[in-house]
């Protein structure tokens, strides 16, 4: 079946019609997680492009010699191991992000994004394709991760990245920070709206 | 004494799902029913009893810096602690295994309905996110871990068999906007309850 799809459509498909958090709905967990401000949400979002993408190739590579019924533990230990280097890196060279990331560095390996694609996808395709759906569906992932991450930090706290960019005369005028859109729960009627915009564009995804 | 109260923090302050979102993917997936929603919950609170107590002991006997002293002084100084999580998954990958076979070995009842669940649990974040938990607080005792272990997992079936109570309602009775049918509205309930939830952060105990 997924000899028929080009290599174009294994890359772009994930941006939107068929995007891995809100429509497939596949690692929500860190999606709500990291999303308060918006600089963890890009680095985690570029930890899971590179873990995907390479444990994607790296299945496909030997997805002929895995036995059937030990594949999954296969998949966990190669999977742990690149997020292993994963957090290694970023306590190295980006040790406040990955103090603030804390254990959700560590969750990548049970964000459920890998299992599905590496189920999915690389267990029955050859190294390039799985290579550019693993960029593609990382793409797709860090994408919602960046727009809920822009929207909490924008009106939860008035900046970006840091920076303050809410002018002061609004303050002045009476604008107040919605203190509601750093606590959790936001994160989640946030991504309610992108599914909600979303699927008012694709209506055949809309659920009966 | 401290074993309780950490107990109780577990179910409502901690709560994996209102708290930290950990273990959506099955949250949002196993949802549509009380049933099936309680079959999962009653599977993820016994993982996380079983597995929380082993990796503390890995944790403390074998992984910590200076944890290998036991051995022999020349030991005192490994520090094993990047293979934490490599260590920690293969732990629950493997009970989850072990796990349902003697489930369906002894307890063919218990098997036939929480047995398609069992597999799903390697990959529940919520089982490996106790595991890190853990080992960033630095917990005092086994006990502790098994306390902390059930009250997370108590936390995730209460949470999980409310949202499921109320997407039944909604499910029959509301008039959902289409774009928000499913998913969407999961997501809105979950986040309401959320909002509920974070009530108890006050409560001192």
């Amino acid at each position: 079946m997924a000899e028929k799809i080009s290599n174009k459509e294994v890359f772009f498909n994930p941006f939107s019609k068929n995007n891995p958090v809100v429509v497939q709905i596949l690692g929500i967990c860190s999606v709500l997680a990291v999303t308060a401000k918006l600089e963890p949400a890009i680095v985690m979002g570029l930890s899971v492009i590179a873990v995907l993408a390479f444990s994607n190739v790296i299945i496909s590579l030997i997805r002929n010699t895995i036995p059937t019924n030990i594949r999954i533990i296969v998949q966990l230990v190669v999977v742990a191991g690149l997020v292993v280097i994963v957090s290694q890196l970023l306590a190295a060279y980006a040790y406040d992000v990955s103090k603030q990331l804390s254990v959700f560095i560590g969750l990548i390996i049970t964000n459920c994004i890998l299992m599905g694609r590496l189920e999915a996808f690389a267990m029955g395709n050859r190294p390039w394709p799985s290579f550019l759906d693993g960029i593609g569906n990382g793409i797709g992932y860090a994408l919602i991760l960046v727009i809920v991450g822009f929207f909490r930090e924008l009106l939860g706290s008035g900046t970006l990245l840091g920076y303050t960019v809410i002018p002061q005369c609004a303050y002045e005028a009476g604008y107040v920070n919605n203190g509601l859109m750093i606590l959790p729960p936001m994160a989640l009627i946030v991504v309610a709206c992108i599914i909600w915009v979303q699927r008012s564009i694709n209506k055949d995804l809309q659920e009966k | 004494m401290e074993n309780l109260n950490l107990f109780i923090r577990s179910i409502f302050i901690d709560n994996m799902i209102f708290a930290y979102f950990l273990g959506m993917c099955s949250f949002i997936a196993v949802s549509k029913n009380v049933k099936t929603a309680f079959g999962l919950g009653v599977a993820v609170t016994f993982m996380l009893v079983i597995t929380l107590p082993i990796n503390y002991l890995l944790e403390t006997y074998v992984l910590r810096e200076g944890a290998l002293a036991w051995l022999g002084p020349e030991f005192a100084t490994v520090d094993l602690s990047f293979l934490s999580l490599i260590v920690f998954i293969a732990v629950i990958a493997s009970m989850t295994q072990l796990v349902e076979m003697v489930v369906e070995k002894y307890a063919p009842a218990l098997y036939s309905s929480l047995g398609i669940f069992l597999p799903l649990i390697a990959v529940n974040c919520a089982i490996l996110g106790g595991s890190l938990f853990m080992q960033q607080r630095d917990f005092g005792s086994v006990w502790t871990a098994v306390c902390a272990g059930g009250g997370w997992g108590i936390g995730w079936l209460l949470a999980i068999t409310a949202v499921a109570a109320v997407r039944e309602r909604v499910a029959g009775y509301s008039n959902v906007p289409g774009p928000l049918k499913g998913v969407g509205i999961t997501f809105i309930i979950t986040a309401l309850m959320g909002i509920a939830f974070m009530s108890f952060l006050g409560i001192k105990i």
